[in-house]
């Protein structure tokens, strides 16, 4: 296969800012009608009390939480794409990444919405956050909701900054080929890069060090979110393996994130020449990799439930799947248990719609699981004189797919300003790709870069 | 000034017997042998707590404000487990167990640790207090209570009060806007007016057992409820958690033949301070 010619990228991916096919503006439509549902549903609710939603008593929380949950997870992918992905050095992230990295901004955007329309008051929402005041009363600190915000606050700072960081070179490019108001957004944002080689230096050393950073975040982030569950002493959320079972779950449900949004980029943006087959193909066994993960520590938490023997864990484990909720139990095995085994097969992994299919009905298993993980303890909680089974109301429901309708028309917007395929890494990957076979020239590279850097450090 | 206080609530939260000289912790005990589930303490919560008469659909649909319930279980007649058989008879509600419940006021309350803003938390008389105006509605002090005596107000409910009835409400305490989470406060106001009659008669630190009534004992035909100070040898609350062998700070009671005392759900450490004492049956008659 012919490789993409050096001189296209910058043009390929620059037209990605200019003109997209019509199915972006469909969707573009739509996401924003959402939107405007859910911005109704939400003023519906705030006037008259959370009680529209049709919450009850023992349902005190629902279809908020598990979304919260839902989002939060798929934010994982994002970092473990570009963050694990580059320290260890796999150089087929590099056209998938930036969206990527832009796909975990975003969905953190979006639960955080969650924590906040879940109040009852959510007028003194701030109240949670440690801050010095005339009350003089601390949050408690032993809540794992105030770690949650705690958490949420540091990741999403941590994921813009990463985001921006490894697009600075970029949108230099992106400032060199504008006009308008484009060019005085890209200038500002680009800092005056320049290309030199201190720079580069610089730039790698930055970027490396929050990749670092952001790893243990994100695990700890998810296990946090975990907590939220098994720090309580509800049967079925008091579940010691939880917090890995939750990061797992995220990692899936990310990277069934990721592959959506592969195809549909792919689409729209006409970026077939980068986001290949290949990619797709690693993409899909790092995902087929993780559902294996998943399934184990699904299939041990029920284990370990099952033979610990206490009277209300195992009564909740049986509900779910002979009780009221066992649809969305049984739908959730199938789709997130069953289905990853299609990626099993190559003639699959190489099918972009087939995937596309694929990674849609492995996002609603992992949502069908968030679901689950919520809603069947409660309904059979402790005290048999509170069992009630609800589900979720409209407003509730409204508000879910305008989180959706949120979250892609944040990331289309994104796409449609900043480069959504990261030009001088796939430079990289082009040139590592051309000059594999040669060794030598690479060593006379790293001479002359050497040389550079010398004369530079003389000239500063 | 506000990190002096953490410090100083951070250190007292460390200390194991920090409320040990405190001369109160309010308990009760309640003879299910006595409860005839009429629902009269029901009736007076509502009038002494201001709570909400939310009407029959949202009743229907779990929203109802009772602090205080009576809870109905059947025990399956031997042989025949279906519970339809009970259901076909003219008198399906024929030989229920009746438990009221409210708040166990526990002292390893599952819900106080949870609450991000510390709406919730301990007082030194043992009581397991809310404080409305701090609450932000994360309902997961009610999620986390194993006893589910935890209400939320989901909607505005006092906006429903028909015009003269305003003037029938309590106002020793608040009525609670929508977005905020309440429970039982074994009558708190009542603690605090007796507490300050104490006081003034020169005994700061005694509360006469049996001057003080949460409305739901008071309300009582059949005097089934008990409530008084459990640091007061005198007390008959003491009394009878003494010689039914219940201790505060088990989770599993050593229990002989002839004692019917047991706290709901203690085996998950919640240490709470209502006792309940067993039925006892004849099933033969």
């Amino acid at each position: 296969m012919k490789d993409i010619e050096w001189a296209r990228i910058n043009k390929d991916v620059l037209a990605s800012l200019e003109s997209p096919r019509a199915a972006f503006w469909i969707v573009l439509a739509v996401c924003i009608a959402l939107v405007l549902c859910g911005v109704a549903a939400e003023v519906y609710q705030y006037k008259h009390g959370l009680g529209v939603a049709l919450m009850d008593k023992p349902h005190y929380w629902q279809l908020y939480i598990s979304n919260f949950v839902f989002w939060i997870g798929m934010s994982h992918s994002g970092t473990l794409l570009s963050a694990i992905l580059l320290l260890t050095k796999a150089d087929w992230r590099k056209p998938i990444y930036r969206f990527a990295e832009a796909m975990t901004l975003f969905s953190i955007l979006t639960a955080a919405i969650f924590p906040v329309i879940h109040l009852g008051r959510v007028w003194y929402m701030y109240w949670v956050l440690p801050y010095p005041n005339q009350h003089t009363i601390w949050p408690n600190f032993r809540s794992p909701l105030l770690w949650d915000a705690a958490a949420i606050t540091t990741y999403a700072l941590s994921s813009i900054l990463f985001l921006y960081v490894g697009m600075i070179p970029d949108l230099a490019i992106c400032r060199d080929n504008a006009k308008g108001w484009r060019k005085k957004l890209y200038t500002a944002l680009s800092v005056g890069w320049m290309g030199r080689a201190t720079e580069w230096m610089a730039f790698r050393k930055t970027y490396v060090l929050i990749a670092c950073f952001l790893v243990p975040l994100a695990v700890s982030v998810h296990s946090i979110v975990a907590s939220d569950f098994a720090m309580s002493i509800m049967p079925d959320w008091h579940i010691t393996s939880f917090p890995p079972y939750f990061v797992a779950g995220a990692l899936y449900s990310g990277c069934a994130a990721i592959i959506t949004l592969f195809v549909m980029l792919r689409y729209i943006f006409k970026f077939e020449a980068y986001m290949t087959t290949e990619i797709m193909d690693k993409t899909a066994k790092l995902t087929f990799a993780i559902a294996m993960v998943w399934n184990f520590l699904n299939l041990g938490e029920y284990a370990s439930i099952w033979y610990s023997n206490d009277m209300f864990e195992k009564e909740v484990l049986i509900q779910k799947f002979i009780g009221p909720y066992a649809p969305v139990v049984w739908g959730m095995l199938l789709c997130a248990m069953v289905a990853p085994f299609a990626m099993a097969f190559e003639k699959f992994r190489h099918n972009m719609w087939a995937m596309f299919w694929l990674s849609l009905v492995l996002q609603l298993g992992m949502w069908l699981e968030r679901f689950q993980i919520v809603s069947p303890p409660l309904a059979s909680n402790h005290e048999p004189w509170t069992w009630a089974v609800v589900w979720p109301g409209t407003v509730q429901l409204t508000l879910t797919a305008a989180s959706f309708g949120w979250f892609t028309m944040l990331f289309l917007i994104f796409c449609k300003i900043f480069p959504s395929v990261s030009m001088y890494e796939v430079k990289e990957m082009v040139f590592h790709r051309r000059h594999a076979s040669s060794r030598d020239e690479m060593e006379d590279i790293g001479k002359i870069k050497d040389e550079v850097m010398r004369s530079e450090g003389g000239l500063a | 000034m506000a990190l002096k206080r953490m410090l100083e609530n951070w250190s007292r939260l460390r200390q194991q017997d920090y409320y040990a000289e405190e001369p109160y912790m309010w308990g009760m005990a309640i003879d299910l042998n006595k409860c005839i589930g009429c629902g009269a303490c029901v009736t007076a919560c509502y009038a002494e707590n201001n709570l909400p008469v939310v009407g029959k659909e949202r009743c229907g649909s779990g929203h109802s404000m009772h602090w205080m319930r009576i809870e109905r279980y059947w025990t399956e007649p031997e042989g025949t487990p279906e519970i339809e058989q009970e259901e076909a008879s003219d008198f399906p509600e024929r030989g229920a167990h009746y438990l009221p419940m409210m708040c166990q006021q526990c002292n390893h309350a599952p819900c106080e640790p949870v609450c991000p803003v510390a709406a919730t938390y301990h007082s030194p008389d043992g009581l397991n207090t809310q404080v409305y105006n701090r609450c932000v509605g994360s309902r997961y002090c009610a999620n986390n209570c194993p006893y589910k005596v935890r209400y939320f107000n989901f909607f505005e409910f006092w906006k429903d009060l028909p015009h003269p009835l305003e003037m029938q409400l309590n106002p020793d305490l608040s009525v609670r806007d929508k977005g905020v989470m309440e429970k039982c406060t074994f009558c708190v106001q009542r603690i605090r007016a007796a507490k300050d009659a104490a006081e003034d008669a020169g005994h700061p630190e005694h509360v006469e057992d049996g001057t003080l009534m949460t409305a739901c004992q008071q309300g009582c035909p059949t005097q089934a409820i008990v409530f008084g100070n459990l640091k007061d040898p005198e007390s008959k609350v003491k009394k009878s958690w003494a010689s039914h062998q219940v201790e505060l700070d088990r989770y599993e009671q050593d229990k002989s033949e002839d004692v019917r005392g047991y706290r709901v759900l203690e085996e998950l450490n919640t240490e709470s301070c209502v006792m309940y004492l067993d039925r006892v049956r004849d099933t033969e008659a």
